[in-house]
């Protein structure tokens, strides 16, 4: 089965530094797939290299085929691929339905194509959604007034309004409490497997990841360390390594 | 306030206005230009308060409309009405397409760079149209004469001014209720996730330059005939005076409303009219201390207060569902 996205020897510095070297991943249609790593080993630097919040120094990002590593940030949303951020973003002087309005598929037309109002269908939607995160009592509450880890189940409700085919979440489990995680992690599944949305997640909750993911990549300094099933990611020495230091 | 209070009010408000040149003509000029204030304050309010984005060079659109609409009337020679409205449409057309084409620069940058950009605008266009023959340059620019045949100028005036602040209210208001308009609030926001989110950010920030440019560009044809003479720095590009206003009526009526700016701009011009008449050789420090004020006590605005003190009028509420 070909790749849905398929990244090849990605590098990306920034000065001296370099934040990947040759990174290399490949997720396929239907998957879960993981990116761990130490902090600051260069996850969030992949997600933006494929997202095209920057550009890269070479290499080539691929989504259903087609390369993409030379496209703006909206024209890649627009094809399908979204993704949500570490430090959570959403619109917060709007309400959470004015926030799901605004991230259904029919908003990212032409100018002259939002000049009409909002259909039934995606009011409905925005509904499931909300209900689907369980936020529908808050809906009319202005998205900045919510709690950090209601705003985090909005901007999962809210990217998976856009319906997606392939949603990147940086760290969807940060500063959310244990209780809550769990929901979570029940509502990545299920949007995984009853939405068909396809997930890659950086995750630093090694119980949420080894659990959730299917197919697990690790990063450090910039480069891939190990890639595989969890079992046998966690069971590579170097990683134990490149979180715990050497053993004496 | 229920729904019958509100439309009494409005009703009340549109009653007045209709009847206030006729009860009070020795003011008519003074009621047009609050209609104009009006329109300065809806139109600054698309970027400003609906988009977030902060531009002190609206006033170049107002001054490219007058000097547009005299210029047409001029040099076609046709009746003065026919000329006057086609010298509008123009004016109009062409603050839009000025404004698309500065968006493609202007609308890249962000928060204070775009503000300071566009401070600039305003003053490098009074330079130009000053010393611009074509356009009168210093002397600036007499539009033809209202036929003095004809009674009732003030009126004709009024009225046309009337109508479009009611123009630019209602359509401002059909648009905010659009998938455009959310799309104005997503950028005000987080614009960067509005892109993340695959927002066609561009072209919804130019367009909304454009149509306020637009209701801008008519308002200053119709302010240059109500004045009777451009002047290129006082009256076309007037940014420390009508430039800062707008900006001014907006954030004290509440920016990011469509009610906002039009009793902002309502309470400002009466303020100031009255500031000008009572405390004469003193009004610009009045005002001065107005606006001190206003910023310190009602950061938010009228509207914006009235929403911190009681959001459920604005639908803030936890719906519990059974």
């Amino acid at each position: 089965m070909s790749a849905l996205l398929k990244v090849e020897n990605v590098t990306k510095t920034f000065g001296g530094v370099v934040a990947n070297r040759s990174v290399s991943l490949e997720v396929h249609k239907g998957d879960i797939a993981g990116l761990i790593g130490p902090n600051g080993s260069g996850k969030t630097t992949l997600f933006n290299s494929i997202v095209g919040a920057h550009p890269i120094d070479s290499g080539s990002v691929r989504f259903e085929g087609k390369e993409i590593s030379r496209l703006i940030v909206p024209t890649i949303a627009r094809r399908g691929l979204i993704r949500t951020f570490q430090q959570t973003r959403i619109y917060a002087e709007m309400n959470c339905v004015e926030n799901m309005r605004i991230s259904a598929p029919d908003a990212r037309g032409s100018v002259l194509s939002l000049l009409s109002g909002f259909s039934n269908q995606v009011d409905i939607r925005a509904e499931e959604l909300l209900d689907f995160v369980g936020l529908a009592s808050k809906r009319f509450l202005r998205a900045g007034s919510l709690s950090f880890g209601q705003q985090k189940l909005l901007e999962f409700a809210m990217a998976l309004m856009s319906e997606p085919k392939l949603l990147l979440l940086d760290e969807p489990t940060a500063g959310v409490n244990p209780t809550l995680i769990n929901g979570l992690i029940d509502r990545l599944v299920r949007a995984n497997k009853e939405l068909g949305v396809t997930l890659l997640v950086i995750e630093h909750n090694m119980r949420v990841i080894m659990n959730l993911a299917e197919h697990i990549t690790c990063l450090a300094h910039g480069e891939v360390l190990a890639q595989g099933s969890p079992q046998e990611v966690r069971d590579n020495p170097s990683v134990v390594e490149a979180y715990l230091g050497v053993s004496a | 306030m229920t729904k019958a209070q509100k439309y009494s009010l409005i009703g009340g408000g549109l009653f007045l206005s209709l009847v206030a040149p006729f009860l009070l003509p020795q003011l008519a000029t003074q009621l047009t230009m609050l209609w104009l204030m009006v329109v300065f304050a809806l139109t600054w309010d698309t970027l400003g308060g609906q988009m977030g984005y902060n531009s002190f060079g609206n006033i170049l659109f107002f001054g490219i409309g007058a000097y547009a609409c005299a210029v047409l009337q001029r040099d076609l020679g046709l009746d003065y009405f026919i000329g006057l409205a086609v010298g509008l449409a123009f004016a109009g057309v062409l603050s839009s397409l000025v404004a698309i084409i500065l968006g493609f620069g202007m609308l890249g940058l962000r928060g204070h760079y775009f503000a300071i950009g566009t401070l600039g605008l305003g003053i490098a266009a009074g330079e130009i149209a000053g010393g611009w023959d074509y356009v009168g340059a210093g002397s600036g620019m007499v539009p033809p004469l209202y036929p003095t045949a004809l009674a009732g100028r003030e009126l004709f005036f009024y009225f046309l001014m009337f109508a479009l602040a009611l123009a630019t209210f209602f359509i401002l208001r059909a648009l905010y209720a659009t998938k455009f308009g959310l799309a104005l609030n997503a950028i005000r926001d987080d614009e960067d996730k509005a892109e993340a989110m695959g927002l066609q950010t561009t072209q919804v920030k130019s367009f909304a330059w454009a149509v306020s440019a637009l209701f801008l560009g008519i308002g200053g044809g119709l302010a240059g005939n109500l004045l009777g003479f451009i002047d290129p720095r006082d009256v076309a590009f007037a940014g420390a005076t009508f430039g800062v206003w707008m900006v001014l009526m907006a954030i004290l009526g509440g920016k990011g409303t469509v009610w906002g700016p039009v009793i902002g701009a309502v309470v400002f011009h009466i303020t100031q009219e009255l500031f000008w008449t009572y405390l004469l050789g003193w009004q610009r420090v009045a005002l001065g201390l107005l606006i001190v004020a206003i910023v310190v006590f009602f950061p938010n605005g009228i509207l914006g207060t009235l929403r911190e003190q009681r959001p459920e009028w604005f639908g803030e509420k936890v719906e519990e569902r059974a």
